[in-house]
């Protein structure tokens, strides 16, 4: 038995069951899809067993140098209390485990958000009208400058967009929709390229298996 | 509020303090920071070994200077001493590299170091060795102003928080994603359809994901409000856990707990393409008047707008992905762009508290609004006139980012 050739069929088919949603949903579509759902799922456990449980709870837990680091037993309490969510009368325990959660991505975002959402596009903002030289550079620069700054006043919410501020706003999300623009062209693009992949797999891979050589 | 104005200058004048301690060059020295005398005819020249700053501990930076009038050495290897006293071999270094950092080491331990180059496969004498001690430091000193910044907007949104809750009428600009809500939920209830809520596919950890959060919970309070059902399949466990408390609170805060489902707020799975796939399904199955997207997503944006699309629900999508609101931007009716998401719960609760929150947010931006203009400015004239481009160049230092 080829095992190969079981794979390139068995990926077409599946490729094919899934491109039939093109057409309207069908059952090949819900074929594909509860098999890609269910299978997906189910490695993903023993992924978040093997990768995340394992190597950060269970080999800190008890260390392979012998010895029980009891602190670890904490946050392994804490996803206890995410499984008494079945028991009702204990449920809420599992409020401890979210809100901690909750409360320290909040916390980390905070900063990191400032870093690289604010802080670091100021800094690259603060720019010399001039630099590079020549006059393309000069309308270049007046460009990202302004566009900065009319964007930040977009995003202004107790301030009604009237008047001067209502002008800058307009200013702000034309250059924005360009920018979207130019991204969206941008992805589709590695889009495309992506769906070549595939009908390059079943042109150049999958036909041939059935003597059909192009 | 007024203790707060006295207590956050002495926090920041004593973490600045505590800063610049930790940084001086004395207190390197006493951990161990050791350099080598010049040689006069090795390739290696000074080799310095000092615990690397601003890290958690369990590094340190090597770094030397080469001799020009030397043979070019055609590899290094960079040796550590373990403890059997063994110069063990750990990295081969390029001549020109200059620098190396060695980390997962155990804090408090000195190690030593020493670079051996070899010409045509045969080891040279090793350079002097050099010894360090690694440390974890408290204060990251690169990111000092950072924290100054941070505490002048704290201050500010405490400021604008107090002023909301003293009954300040606080303006916020109409939001037309937001005002479309109510007339979304509206629409599926008319229809007798369902309103699906997808929480883009990021962790509990994920701000985006905690701003969803809190829209969901508005938008279920209408969708208990008015009887329609409400599915939110999400794409991860905790998230799935967060959303049925969140939505559970908002049925028994409109006195409707008899119509929450718990059973209605699911996990798919972990996969981003196996979770756009599943929730199609319940698109093209369930066939949803509104579709809510609000979180953070990735290349599954188009996939699931397009699909709800094309079973003729009304969208409201919003993200804070550039890569992905163009996406929403053309396939759904109304579009969060960035900020807007964060901007949706004090919206629509209009609460006092996140109203003035966000009018601090706003003062923030104005901010750095102004510090961009002086510093283009500053920048700008500093071509022709020395003393503008300090300005700039201290506009710059305390927006840089490490």
């Amino acid at each position: 038995m080829n095992w190969t050739v079981i794979g390139i069929w068995l990926g077409a088919l599946l490729s094919l069951s899934l491109y039939s949603f093109l057409y309207k949903d069908n059952p090949f579509y819900k074929f594909a899809e509860h098999l890609f759902v269910g299978m997906s799922a189910g490695y993903w456990v023993i992924y978040n067993i093997k990768n995340v449980l394992i190597p950060n709870w269970w080999n800190n837990l008890v260390p392979a140098e012998g010895g029980m680091q009891p602190i670890w037993l904490i946050p392994g309490a804490l996803a206890f209390f995410m499984l008494l969510r079945i028991v009702p009368k204990l449920s809420s325990l599992s409020r401890m485990s979210l809100s901690l959660i909750v409360g320290t991505g909040a916390g980390l975002s905070m900063t990191a958000m400032l870093q690289t959402n604010a802080l670091a596009q100021v800094n690259g903002t603060i720019i010399a009208l001039g630099q590079g030289g020549g006059l393309l550079s000069w309308i270049s620069n007046i460009i990202i400058v302004t566009g900065v700054v009319c964007g930040l006043v977009y995003f202004f919410f107790s301030k009604a967009h009237t008047g001067v501020v209502g002008g800058a706003a307009n200013v702000g999300i034309t250059v924005l929709m360009v920018a979207f623009g130019a991204s969206f062209g941008y992805t589709v693009m590695a889009r495309i390229s992506l769906l070549i992949g595939q009908t390059q797999f079943l042109l150049f891979e999958w036909l041939p298996t059935m003597g059909i050589n192009l | 509020m007024v203790k707060m104005l006295f207590v956050l200058p002495l926090l920041i004048f004593a973490s600045v303090t505590f800063a610049q301690c930790v940084g001086c060059p004395e207190e390197e020295l006493d951990v161990g920071c050791e350099s080598s005398e010049p040689c006069g005819d090795c390739f290696i020249q000074s080799l310095v070994a000092e615990d690397a700053s601003n890290d958690a501990g369990g590094g340190i930076d090597l770094s030397w200077t080469i001799a020009v009038d030397v043979a070019i050495p055609d590899s290094m290897v960079l040796e550590r001493l373990d403890s059997g006293g063994v110069w063990s071999p750990i990295t081969t270094l390029q001549p020109a590299d200059g620098r190396k950092t060695d980390s997962g080491l155990e804090n408090g331990q000195q190690y030593s170091y020493r670079i051996v180059p070899f010409y045509g496969g045969i080891a040279e004498p090793a350079s002097e060795a050099v010894s360090a001690v690694p440390s974890k430091q408290w204060i990251h000193t690169g990111r000092i102003w950072m924290l100054v910044i941070l505490t002048l907007i704290s201050i500010v949104v405490f400021y604008f928080i107090e002023q909301g809750k003293r009954g300040k009428e606080l303006y916020i600009r109409r939001i037309a994603g937001l005002t479309a809500v109510e007339d979304a939920v509206g629409r599926a209830t008319e229809m007798g359809r369902p309103v699906l809520y997808i929480p883009g596919i990021m962790d509990m950890d994920d701000i985006q994901t905690i701003a969803s959060m809190v829209i969901l919970g508005r938008v279920a309070m209408k969708t208990a409000e008015y009887g329609s059902p409400l599915l939110v399949p999400t794409c991860r466990s905790v998230v799935m856990s967060v959303a049925q408390e969140i939505v559970k609170e908002s049925y028994i805060q409109v006195g409707r707990p008899d119509a929450y489902k718990r059973e209605s707020i699911n996990y798919i799975t972990d996969d981003q393409f196996g979770y756009a796939a599943g929730v199609d399904g319940i698109m093209v199955r369930q066939k949803p008047a509104a579709i809510f997207m609000l979180g953070t997503f990735y290349a599954e944006s188009l996939i699931l707008a397009e699909t709800g699309r094309s079973v003729g629900a009304i969208q409201i999508a919003g993200t804070a992905m550039p890569s992905q609101i163009p996406f929403f931007i053309a396939a759904c009716d109304y579009t969060l762009i960035g900020e807007e998401l964060f901007a949706a719960s004090a919206y629509l609760s209009k609460e006092p508290k996140l109203l003035g929150s966000l009018r601090g947010q706003d003062m923030a931006k104005l901010f750095f609004m102004v510090i961009i203009v002086i510093g283009v400015l500053s920048a700008t004239l500093g071509e022709a006139w020395a003393p503008a481009m300090k300005v700039a160049d201290f506009l710059k230092q305390i927006t840089s980012v490490e």
